[in-house]
C-alpha cells in the first residue's frame, strides 16, 4: 500500500479511514495540496471547494470519532463532473450562460455523495454542456492531458479524467452521452464506467441527450469504480426513467475478479481498420490475457454500427435543441439585451443571449437539431435515426445470444493534440466511434487502460460492453484484466505518468 | 437531401432563437453541409419496416400520491434570476408596443 495519500487508491483510503490511520481531513488537505500544485498545468477544476471539503471531512472525523456506523466510502474525496446540480456550489455545464449559477438543490447522485459522507472537492472541467470529445469546447478553457500537456484529455469528461490521473481526486464522478466517461479514461491511464441507462439517476444531471445520457464513475482501478457505482446506483423516485430494480452486484464482481468460463465476444466492426496500430495491438494483448484467464474469445458482427455514428448525430442534437430550449434569459443565467434596440423584447433578448451565451458547438448541435425535427425532414433524418437505434439494439441482442460480453478498443486512437481537430467537427466526431452504440441502446460500458501505443507512448482504453442491468460482468471483466496487465507491467500505469509538479511550477 | 443555404441557416438560426453574426452565419453553412452529408446515411440503412425506437427502455407513465411536500423558497428560486421584481421573475416586454 502506498503512503502518499494522493497515490493511494479509494479502496486503500476507505481501509485506512477505517482503520483509523489517517482522518478524512488529512486525505482532504492532501488531495487540495496536490491541486493547488498541479492544476495550473492539467487545468482539471471549473470550481474548487476547498473549505467545503475539508468541512465535510472534518464532520466525517468526528462522527467516526463518536463511533457511529458510517459508509465504506466515508471519508474519501470526490470531484464530480459540473453538470451536476450541486447546491451553493457554482454549476456551469462549461458554459458561460450558466456562468455564476448556483444551484438551490443537490442532483440525487449529489445527494448520496454527501449521504455516504464523501467531500466533494470541487466540479470539474467539461466540453461545453458536455458536447464534445476533448474539452476543449469548455467556455472556461481546455483540461489538459497529465501524459502530454499538449494533449487533450478526452470529452466530455476530460476534466474528470485528468483529475483522477493527476493525482488531484482519486474519484471522480463523470456522464456519458456518447462515450464522455468511457474515451477520456481510455486516453489518460484511467478507468470509467457508463451503467445500464437507467442505473443512476438523472434528476439534476443538466440534459444534453435525455435518452443517451448516464452518470457513471471514474476512477484509478476497476475495484475503486464498482465502489463509486454502488454508491450512487439505484432507483430514484425523482426520475421517472430510473430503473426500479437491485443494483447489479458490482463490487463483489470487482472483487471476484474471474473471467473462467466467459464467452468474450469481439465486435468484428468496432476493431482493426481506422483503429490506430498501437492502439489495437494492445487489445489484441489485452484479448489474449483473457484468454489466459479461462475465457473463450467468439468474433461477432454487429452490421448496423455502421450507421451508429450518423444516427447518433441526429438524435443527440434533436434531444439537445429541445433540452436547450430553457436557457431563455428569463428565470436564471445570463441575460443579455440587444445592441441597439430600445425596450427589446422578450424574443430579442433570448436571441441576443443564447447568442452571446453558447460556444460554436452548442450552436451548431442545436441548429442541427432544429433542422432534423423540421417540418418537411422530420422523417427523412431523425425518423430514420430513431429506426437505425432500433437495429442497433436489435444487433447487440443478438451478439449477447452469443457472448457474455463485448469487447473491442475504447477509443481508436491515443489522446490528439489540443487544436488538432478543432476545426473539423466530423473528424472531432470520428473518436467516439466505438462508444456510441452502447449509448443509443442504453446498454453499460467500461474502460480499462490496455497498456501505452508504440508509436507515442500514450494510453490506450479496453472497453467491455454488457447487456443491459448485467453491470457486474463489466466488473468482472476489468478487474481481471486490470490484475493481469498490472502484474504484467509490474505496477499500476499512471505509476509511468508524468509527475507534473516542476512543469506545474 | 437538398443542399443547406445561408439563407436555411439564418432561418433555422431563428426558430432557434439564436442571433449569428455574419461571419458565424458563413462559417455554419459549410460546417452543417458536411456534417448533414455524413448523417444522411442514416436513410442508407435497411430500415424499411422497422420499428422506431425512441428510448433504450420501455417508458412507462410514472405517478405519485398527490400530497403536499416542502419546495423551494421564494428566495431560493429567485436568487438565480437576471431580474426580479416584487417576488417575481421580472422579464422583458412579451407583446408588441403597438
Amino acid at each position: 500500500m502506498t503512503t502518499d495519500l494522493t497515490r493511494a487508491t479509494a479502496a486503500e483510503l476507505a481501509d485506512l479511514l477505517g482503520a483509523g490511520t489517517v482522518s478524512s481531513r488529512e486525505v482532504t488537505q492532501a488531495l487540495l495540496d496536490r491541486t493547488a500544485a498541479v492544476d495550473g498545468a492539467v487545468h482539471s477544476y471549473l470550481h474548487v471547494d476547498g473549505e467545503g471539503a475539508l468541512g465535510q471531512a472534518t464532520e466525517v472525523d468526528r462522527r467516526r470519532a463518536a463511533g457511529e456506523s458510517l459508509h465504506h466510502l466515508a471519508g474519501v474525496p470526490v470531484a464530480v463532473k459540473d453538470v451536476l446540480a450541486t447546491r451553493g456550489l457554482p454549476t456551469t455545464c462549461g458554459s458561460r450562460i450558466l456562468e455564476g449559477w448556483v444551484p438551490p438543490y443537490d442532483a440525487t447522485l449529489v445527494t448520496r455523495l454527501r449521504e455516504a459522507g464523501m467531500p466533494i472537492l470541487g466540479k470539474t472541467n467539461m466540453d461545453e454542456f458536455a458536447m464534445g470529445s476533448s474539452t476543449e469546447h469548455s467556455a472556461f478553457g481546455p483540461s489538459h492531458n497529465p501524459w502530454d500537456l499538449d494533449r487533450i484529455p478526452g470529452g466530455s469528461g476530460g476534466g474528470s479524467s485528468s483529475v483522477v490521473a493527476s493525482f488531484q481526486a482519486p474519484l471522480a464522478i463523470g456522464t456519458d452521452t456518447g462515450g464522455s466517461i468511457r474515451q477520456p479514461a481510455a486516453v489518460t491511464g484511467t478507468v470509467g464506467a457508463k451503467p445500464t441507462y437507467g442505473g443512476v439517476s438523472r434528476y439534476g444531471l443538466v440534459a444534453l441527450a435525455s435518452s443517451l445520457d448516464q452518470a457513471g464513475p471514474c476512477s484509478r482501478t476497476v475495484l475503486d469504480s464498482a465502489l463509486l457505482h454502488a454508491v450512487i446506483a439505484g432507483h430514484d423516485p425523482m426520475d421517472s426513467t430510473s430503473i426500479d430494480a437491485p443494483v447489479p452486484a458490482v463490487v463483489e464482481a470487482a472483487r471476484r475478479a474471474d473471467v473462467s468460463g466467459m464467452r468474450i465476444g469481439i465486435v468484428k466492426e468496432l476493431t482493426g481498420e481506422g483503429f490506430q496500430p498501437g492502439v489495437q495491438a494492445r487489445f489484441e494483448e489485452a484479448v489474449q490475457h483473457l484468454v489466459d484467464g479461462g475465457a473463450e474469445v467468439v468474433e461477432v458482427s454487429c452490421p448496423s454500427f455502421t450507421y451508429a455514428l450518423a444516427a447518433y448525430y441526429l438524435i443527440l442534437p434533436s434531444e439537445a435543441s429541445s433540452n436547450l430550449a430553457k436557457f431563455d434569459a428569463m428565470r436564471y443565467g445570463l441575460r443579455v439585451s440587444p445592441e441597439g434596440v430600445d425596450a427589446p423584447s422578450a424574443e430579442q433578448v433570448m436571441a441576443a443571449t443564447r447568442d452571446a451565451g453558447f460556444g460554436d458547438e452548442v450552436k451548431r448541435r442545436i441548429i442541427l437539431g432544429t433542422y432534423a425535427l423540421s417540418s418537411g425532414y422530420y422523417d427523412a433524418y431523425y425518423g430514420s435515426a430513431q429506426k437505425v437505434r432500433r437495429l442497433i439494439a436489435n444487433d447487440f441482442a443478438a451478439a449477447f445470444e452469443r457472448a457474455d460480453v463485448l469487447v473491442s478498443p475504447t477509443a481508436p486512437t491515443t489522446a490528439f493534440r489540443l487544436g488538432d481537430k478543432l476545426d473539423d467537427p466530423m473528424a472531432m466526431y470520428l473518436n467516439d466511434i466505438a462508444t456510441i452504440p452502447a449509448n443509443l441502446a442504453g446498454i453499460p460500458g467500461l474502460s480499462v487502460p490496455s497498456g501505452l501505443a508504440d508509436e507515442d507512448g500514450l494510453p490506450a482504453g479496453f472497453q467491455v460492453l454488457a447487456p443491459a442491468m448485467a453491470d457486474d460482468r463489466l466488473y468482472a471483466v476489468g478487474a481481471a484484466l486490470e490484475a493481469r496487465l498490472t502484474a504484467a507491467w509490474g505496477g499500476p500505469l499512471l505509476d509511468r505518468a508524468p509527475d507534473l509538479t516542476e512543469v506545474a511550477r | 437531401m437538398a443542399d443547406l443555404t445561408r439563407a436555411d441557416v439564418a432561418h433555422l438560426a431563428g426558430l432557434a432563437r439564436i442571433d449569428l453574426s455574419d461571419a458565424e452565419l458563413d462559417r455554419m453553412v459549410g460546417e452543417l453541409g458536411v456534417i448533414l452529408e455524413a448523417v444522411a446515411t442514416v436513410q442508407q440503412a435497411p430500415i424499411a419496416d422497422v420499428e422506431p425506437m425512441s428510448h433504450p427502455m420501455p417508458i412507462v407513465n410514472v405517478t405519485r400520491p398527490d400530497v403536499v411536500r416542502p419546495s423551494l423558497a421564494p428566495q431560493d428560486a429567485l436568487a438565480a434570476a437576471p431580474e426580479t421584481e416584487q417576488q417575481r421573475f421580472s422579464v422583458p416586454r412579451i407583446l408588441d408596443e403597438e
